[in-house]
């Protein structure tokens, strides 16, 4: 589904490299989780994939289903099927959560060429799926992000991966900041959607989350590469022992 | 450091310029009328002549040049074609006043009667009318501490206009419509509400008015009195104007305004309201987007004179291709106006990086017990914020506009009618939407 073929990405403004020759594929319906230690290059892989401004590709591909996503759009990516759970979600004072999520819905079934959702059914749907993530209708009023405390702008960013349906999700530290209980709403949130059609990225620094959202595949990278993928056994190393070792272990 | 030789200089200004005014002034005729507004038509010219013409030296004009104001040759401009809009305020039941360049058009006007309103128009004022007490009195008093010539001008030479006095509640709006017809013609018209204690009223003012014009409107609003007040200035590129905003609140009462500006070459909107009367409020807001020789200036004065007022101004604007917006804010607290809670917000968004946008808040207080903030930014669209929009599948232009509309969001949030703060929000989304490139 997703296949990165030695990406070398560095920053527009500054001649600092951050990607050096990163490679993954990513089947459809499985669950691959990103480790590393800080500064590795894990949320500039995310917004390279998703199409943020102030990144230059001076190498490799990126494809989503065969077809090049690194020049597209980020909302013909998004229509296409990509989507970023933020780090850290922006609050957007004046555009309502609602009329946010009904534009994004509908912008995308157009590109797709099917036809716009009806206020009526949009409605009830947005309700349902609020309601499984115990956002209230409060907090579908409010303006986007504006107001909510940190998990629940996790759980606003789930809710819109919900809505949107996308095949490939990428997670970035979506744990970050949550407590046990709002870690387990999120999971349970993303477990729902797993299906055999749709695939995970989920970047995390810690286990915690992956006893959530069990993966298929765990990478460890570090200096702008993967250095080592394994089983979910790989990530419990890294809990026990830190990334020294593994890093070590790559430069012998 | 004032010396004699200093002195002399400024005198010599002071008396070049009383030349130039009263030669302009001797230009002038003053319109047919009743003797009691002749009178007051004539009191306000000698106060223009007093003040003087203003210049770019005043204070308040140094940001905006109020010579295309003021010069004999109203330089025409095109007539927008009406039928390129839909006419605003659909839907909404209101009683219609038409002028077209400044002039009452009765045929095209609803009957001029309503419960608990009267309303009459200034060309047809008869020998006793109740106007006579108000007409001018708000603008001779609303020259200090800030001089506003123009607005005594308008005084002296305004044609037409409305005068409404409201006795109760009236649940229908009074909406007045400035259509034009000619290229080059000059509008001057001054419109004077005097609400009684408890009356209530809504009062729309809409069109392109003229290629040039000046619009007063003087408001008295009594006790426990509210007056919501909504104004929007057509699309017309060419026209310039002034508008003048004299209000006095009374005890208990409510002054609402908002003014949204799109295009036009030079826009001067002037307010001064005072706050009379304990536990009064007055809530100002502006939107205005304009591109290219756009110059959009908001130039408001709030005075809190009695204890237990409240003062809002919000006040944005959506600036593109080279335009400019300027704003000149103030609160004035006195001694007596314990309690005060004052809020003066000016924003702008520049679209691109050949606008200006000219801020100038201030603050004057002398009670010690207040509350009142100010801030001024100007910046552009966040990158950040763009980005969130278009990685869920909104499209760049979506997602733009999107934005200027949240921008200005606070400022539509000043409208109590959600009817007339909707027809707004189509009415910037389809400039907008024109507009976005």
């Amino acid at each position: 589904m997703l296949e990165i073929n030695n990406l070398h990405v560095k920053l527009e403004n500054e001649d600092k490299q951050i990607l050096k020759g990163l490679s993954l594929t990513v089947e459809p319906g499985s669950v691959h989780a990103i480790m590393g230690p800080n500064g590795s290059g894990k949320s500039t892989l995310s917004y390279v994939l998703s199409g943020r401004d102030g990144y230059e590709v001076t190498e490799g591909t990126a494809t989503l289903d065969g077809e090049d996503l690194l020049d597209a759009e980020p909302e013909d990516r998004a229509a296409r099927g990509l989507f970023l759970a933020f780090q850290y979600p922006v609050e957007i004072p004046g555009v309502g959560n609602m009329t946010f999520l009904r534009t994004a819905l509908n912008a995308q079934r157009k590109a797709r060429g099917e036809a716009e959702i009806s206020s009526g059914d949009f409605l009830k749907l947005v309700r349902a799926k609020a309601k499984d993530l115990k956002i209230d209708a409060e907090m579908l009023k409010r303006p986007v992000n504006v107001g909510f405390s940190g998990g629940e702008k996790k759980r606003n960013e789930i809710l819109q991966m919900a809505m949107l349906e996308p095949k490939m999700c990428i997670l970035d530290e979506t744990d970050s900041g949550l407590d046990v209980d709002a870690m387990k709403l999120v999971s349970d949130g993303v477990n729902a959607l797993r299906a055999p059609d749709r695939a995970f990225l989920v970047i995390t620094h810690y286990q915690r989350l992956l006893d959530h959202i069990k993966p298929d595949v765990v990478h460890i990278m570090a200096a702008g590469r993967i250095i080592k993928s394994g089983g979910p056994e790989l990530a419990l190393e890294v809990e026990k022992n830190g990334y020294a070792d593994i890093l070590a272990e790559v430069e012998a | 450091m004032n010396t004699a030789a200093a002195k002399s200089p400024r005198a010599a200004r002071r008396e070049a310029r009383q030349a130039s005014t009263a030669a302009f002034l001797e230009t002038l005729t003053l319109p047919d009328g009743p003797a009691w507004l002749t009178g007051l038509r004539k009191e306000a010219l000698a106060r223009v002549a007093d003040l003087t013409l203003p210049d770019r030296r005043d204070e308040y004009w140094s940001y905006t040049n109020p010579d295309r104001l003021i010069a004999h040759d109203i330089r025409p401009a095109e007539v927008f074609k009406i039928t390129d809009e839909p006419p605003m305020y659909q839907g909404i039941d209101r009683l219609k006043l038409v002028f077209v360049d400044g002039v009452f058009d009765a045929d095209a006007s609803d009957p001029l009667d309503g419960e608990g309103v009267e309303i009459s128009h200034l060309s047809e004022a008869g020998d006793i009318h109740w106007a006579k007490d108000l007409y001018g009195s708000l603008e001779a008093a609303g020259q200090k501490p800030v001089a506003r010539p123009l607005a005594a001008l308008n005084t002296a030479l305004a044609k037409d206009g409305v005068l409404i006095r409201v006795t109760g509640k009236v649940s229908r709006p009074v909406s007045l419509i400035y259509y034009r017809e000619a290229e080059d013609a000059e509008a001057v018209l001054h419109n004077v509400v005097k609400l009684e204690p408890g009356a209530e009223l809504t009062l729309l003012e809409n069109g392109p008015v003229a290629a040039r014009s000046s619009i007063c409107l003087e408001a008295e609003i009594g006790e426990d009195a509210v007056l919501h007040h909504v104004r929007t200035m057509g699309r017309d590129h060419e026209r310039k104007g002034i508008t003048n905003l004299f209000a006095r609140v009374g005890k208990g009462g409510l002054f609402k305004s908002f003014s949204l500006s799109m295009n036009g070459r030079l826009m001067r909107n002037e307010a001064m309201v005072w706050l009379t009367g304990e536990g009064g409020s007055a809530h100002l807001a502006g939107a205005a987007m304009g591109d290219g020789t756009f110059h959009h200036d908001d130039t408001v004065f709030i005075a809190h004179e009695a204890p237990g007022c409240e003062s809002r101004q919000v006040y944005k604007k959506v600036l593109r291709d080279g335009a400019v917006g300027v704003f000149q804010g103030k609160i004035l607290v006195e001694q007596a106006a314990q309690l005060t809670d004052g809020y003066q917000l000016s924003q702008s968004l520049l679209m691109d990086e050949n606008c200006q946008f000219l801020a100038k808040p201030e603050l004057e207080i002398y009670a010690d017990n207040v509350k009142c903030s100010h801030g001024s930014t100007s910046g552009e669209i966040s990158p950040d914020h763009m980005f969130y929009l278009r990685s869920r599948g909104v499209s760049e232009e979506e997602a733009k506009l999107l934005l200027v509309l949240a921008f200005l969001a606070e400022t539509l949030d000043e409208i109590s009618n959600e009817h007339i703060a909707e027809d707004m929000r189509l009415r910037l989304r389809r400039w907008l939407e024109k507009h976005t490139h």
